[in-house]
């Protein structure tokens, strides 16, 4: 067995991470699970962004998962408040009962 | 080893992201989210990135994390009722993300052939020094311009908490 | 390399303007002018303390604080940098300023918006600070725009006034004509030399032969004078700039006469290396400042209004500057920008002092005899009346001897139209002074000296424009930046060119003091020509006729009534009818159900990734 394995795989980690939120975020009905799904996406944009740092041995990569952290954590802020005015005026988590835009 | 690292925690990360999608109740979800961020976090530190590890421990399974538990809990989240998602959906998305899956992954083997193995130690510019540096001089305005946005962030969160709305 | 903090020059009247503006509106008075005097004040001092620490400044000091735009090879800055041409226009800028400041205070006590006019001034304190320190040419223009903004809002600062309304708006849309020949200069020079920081271009641009100058050069300079000309009121785009009398005094004097407009001959003079390689652009400079000098002196002679004759005057004191630019002898030009801020900015305010005693009166013909009523004022304007004629030993007389000069090694008829350019504008300012302070008063409203805050600083600006050109030696301070142009010093011509001012001043003296039927006789006898001139050469008419009328013609019966009632309103509503007959389709998908979206943006992103893929060759 190898001990190191290449580059490549740790992309197709963060793919099958990003694909991973994508499901959730589709086939999940609670708004905070789908919220969770979101962060899942992040994190595995966040690891490739460090894998492609790794490869040119440069740290902007790092930068921008920083960045990518920040507003992770703004919108963490923000989007938990969301749901709780939304929890306080509807009493549902159900992501489609929240569908007041249509028709 | 770094091969047995690196199956180890992806084998645990997918793993848990899969519970994350799969498990009905939000804080099964959340803990499985928890333990995808950590695995990550270890990966991190095999790629060099010291600092980013840390701060992924730290601020993600850390602050976000407690956020939302502490969320779940207050609106004392139970377990999703069953109802069947729409047709459209799943007659959509599950080819279309079967696709996509396929695409990146055939993608990235495809363009980038004969990428060097990851070796822990290779790659030491993710240090705290090395990123203070590039944060404070060459990003120094998208630096303060994110301290805006996290106070924005926080009037938001104050604003929309209020009772009236 | 020492550091200076040069960005406290600009920011403090930044801050200035920050507090004023936000919370001036509940500030009283007195507390709106101590921020407003003490954060230029505060910048002067400080100019003054880099300078001294600086030392003799014989290389640039640059102090660089930002990248500001990085793009591949573009590298721009936020870059400050000093050398003894901008330690020049600094000393001018913040100590002008801080003297119109302080008469501000005086000049606008009476006036609603004070909070308003105060941070006004002050932001236009702040862009011209960074206009002139810049170290790029796109800090300049950030400058350059900055200050053009500022003298919009301050034109028009009356703003229930209609005239003042379309004089801000005329000066802005005239001005735009200048920025985009500034800003094209800014991309030939980013293409040709790969850099918009002053030393790297000059540098490049130096060691290219003169007599072989590629054309790029010259379109160059010609687009920076096309700037220059706006921003200057240079002929044909002077026209923005006798209305821009339509603001406050202070303003007239500020950024009207002693700063903002000086900024295109500080421009040529900070490009002199690009020019200096181009003698068609040098031509084209020196032509077109000689037209303006003329015309706006001819102008000059017969307005009544005491803010349009001063206005004139200035219009044609920028052209001198320029005709010195365009023999090559900038540091005469930059001399002229200094001695002329000195007098200039005292003629305004002087003015404005007269105007402040009348009551709001600016018509000469309802002035007179105020001599006795208001002495400070009228000793005062006695100062500037003697520098701007050129008579020595005063302030004009030492710069504009120096133009006069270097345009007669150029070209000897140039010296002889600026001789009687020269003799017109004693006349015209002599004309200016009879009129208000002589004869007998022919007003209605009573007189009133102006308080001290108002004269102090007219005093300070007297003794400057009095001592200042034989004081401020700027040609010889300037000679590590431009070399001084050698040429025989012939006392001749400087006899000649005093003579010139004294003739005007006499023959004024003749037709407004002694024989005072004498101008409407003058002016009976000329009969076409004196109203062709004293319509300003019907130039806004022409103006009018040419580029105003047809265009908001075409815009009228081509553009609206065909084009956009017809073309585009009939597409509008074509592509409503089809939305809506699309859209009931397309409804089916608005399910609203923010899951299906999402599936539909995963589709959308295998679809980018395939296109992707394909272009990349990975797909095949």
């Amino acid at each position: 067995m190898p001990t190191t394995v290449p580059l490549t795989w740790y992309l197709i980690l963060s793919a099958i991470l990003f694909g991973l939120g994508v499901a959730g975020f589709l086939f999940r009905r609670n708004i905070i699970t789908v919220f969770m799904s979101i962060e899942l996406m992040l994190n595995a944009v966040n690891l490739s962004f460090i894998s492609f740092s790794y490869k040119w041995r440069q740290v902007d990569g790092h930068i921008f998962s920083f960045f990518v952290m920040v507003v992770a954590a703004a919108e963490a802020a923000v989007g938990l408040a969301i749901i709780l005015t939304v929890f306080k005026n509807r009493s549902t988590l159900a992501i489609d009962e929240v569908n007041s835009l249509k028709n | 080893m770094d091969a047995l690292l690196f199956l180890f925690f992806a084998l645990v990360a997918v793993g848990c992201g899969i519970n994350l999608v799969v498990q009905t109740h939000p804080i099964s979800s959340a803990l499985s989210l928890i333990g995808v961020m950590g695995s990550l976090a270890v990966l991190y530190l095999l790629l060099g990135a010291e600092f980013m590890a840390m701060a992924q421990l730290i601020v993600y399974a850390g602050a976000i994390m407690v956020l939302f538990i502490f969320v779940i809990m207050l609106l004392n989240a139970g377990v999703e009722r069953k109802k069947g998602t729409s047709m459209l959906v799943k007659a959509l998305g599950v080819p279309a993300l079967v696709a996509f899956l396929g695409m990146v992954s055939y993608l990235i083997q495809r363009l980038m052939p004969g990428t060097e193995n990851v070796t822990f130690g290779a790659f030491q510019g993710g240090t705290v020094q090395a990123i203070g540096r590039k944060l404070f001089t060459e990003y120094l305005l998208p630096f303060e311009v994110t301290s805006v946005l996290i106070l924005i962030a926080i009037l938001g969160a104050v604003v929309l908490a209020r009772k009236e709305i | 390399m020492n550091d200076q903090q040069l960005w406290l020059i600009p920011a403090l009247p930044l801050a200035g303007f920050l507090i004023n503006g936000l919370f001036g509106k509940k500030f009283p008075n007195i507390l709106v002018s101590i921020i407003a005097v003490a954060s230029v004040l505060g910048s002067f001092a400080w100019v003054l303390k880099t300078l001294g620490a600086l030392g003799d400044l014989e290389h640039a000091h640059v102090e660089h604080y930002l990248t500001w735009i990085q793009s591949g090879p573009v590298n721009i800055g936020v870059d400050l940098a000093v050398d003894r041409l901008t330690a020049v226009m600094l000393l001018v800028v913040t100590g002008i300023g801080s003297l119109i400041h302080i008469y501000a205070v005086g000049y606008m006590s009476h006036e609603g918006g004070y909070y308003r006019f105060f941070a006004y001034l002050n932001l236009f304190m702040f862009f011209m600070l960074t206009l002139v320190m810049g170290a790029n040419f796109l800090l300049l223009f950030v400058g350059w725009e900055g200050v053009g903004l500022c003298s919009y809002l301050l034109i028009g600062f009356y703003i229930l006034k209609k005239s003042a309304g379309d004089a801000a708006k005329k000066a802005f849309v005239v001005n735009r004509v200048g920025d985009f020949g500034f800003s094209l200069a800014m991309f030939l020079i980013m293409v040709q030399f790969g850099s918009l920081d002053f030393q790297k271009v000059f540098e490049a641009v130096k060691p290219l032969p003169v007599d072989q100058t590629p054309g790029i050069l010259t379109a160059i300079a010609l687009l920076l004078f096309v700037g220059a000309a706006g921003k200057s009121a240079q002929v044909p785009l002077y026209v923005w700039l006798p209305d821009a009398m339509e603001g406050p005094t202070p303003v007239s004097a500020l950024i009207h006469a002693a700063t903002m407009v000086t900024a295109g001959v500080y421009m040529t003079a900070r490009a002199a290396v690009i020019f200096q390689h181009s003698p068609l652009a040098m031509d084209v400079v020196a032509t077109v400042g000689l037209i303006t000098a003329v015309m706006a002196a001819t102008i000059g002679l017969t307005q009544y209004d005491i803010k349009k004759v001063f206005a004139y005057s200035t219009v044609s004191q920028l052209g001198y500057m320029f005709i010195a630019c365009g023999v090559g002898a900038f540091s005469a030009g930059i001399y002229h920008v200094v001695t002329h801020a000195f007098f200039k900015a005292l003629l305004f305010l002087g003015a404005g002092s007269v105007i402040h005693a009348l009551s709001g009166e600016q018509d000469l013909r309802h002035m007179g005899g105020l001599a006795k009523k208001i002495p400070i004022t009228f000793a005062v304007l006695a100062c500037a009346w003697v520098a701007i004629a050129g008579v020595p030993p005063f302030a004009g007389f030492f710069s504009k001897d120096e133009i006069l000069l270097a345009a007669h090694h150029h070209a000897p008829w140039m010296y002889w139209v600026g001789v009687i350019t020269a003799g017109m504008t004693a006349f015209y300012v002599s004309r200016a002074m009879f009129m208000c302070f002589f004869g007998s008063y022919r007003g209605h409203h009573h007189p009133h000296e102006s308080p001290f805050v108002m004269w102090g600083p007219l005093a300070v600006l007297a003794v400057l424009s009095l001592a200042g050109g034989w004081y401020f030696k700027v040609p010889h301070y300037l000679e590590p930046v431009f070399p001084v142009a050698e040429g025989h010093h012939d006392e001749t011509l400087v006899y000649i060119s005093v003579a010139a001012g004294v003739i005007g001043i006499g023959l004024a003296a003749l037709m407004y003091l002694i024989k005072p039927g004498l101008p409407d006789t003058i002016s009976g006898a000329l009969g076409p020509i004196y109203k062709l001139v004293y319509n300003k050469y019907f130039v806004d008419e022409v103006y009018d006729a040419t580029i105003v009328n047809p265009m908001v013609a075409g815009s009228r019966g081509v553009l609206w009534r065909i084009f956009d009632a017809g073309i585009i309103d009939g597409i509008v509503n074509g592509t409503a009818v089809v939305a809506r007959t699309v859209g009931g389709g397309l409804r089916l998908l608005q399910s609203g159900n923010i899951r299906s979206y999402a599936a539909w943006v995963t589709l959308g992103c295998v679809v980018v990734l395939l296109a992707l893929g394909v272009m990349s060759g990975g797909v095949k």
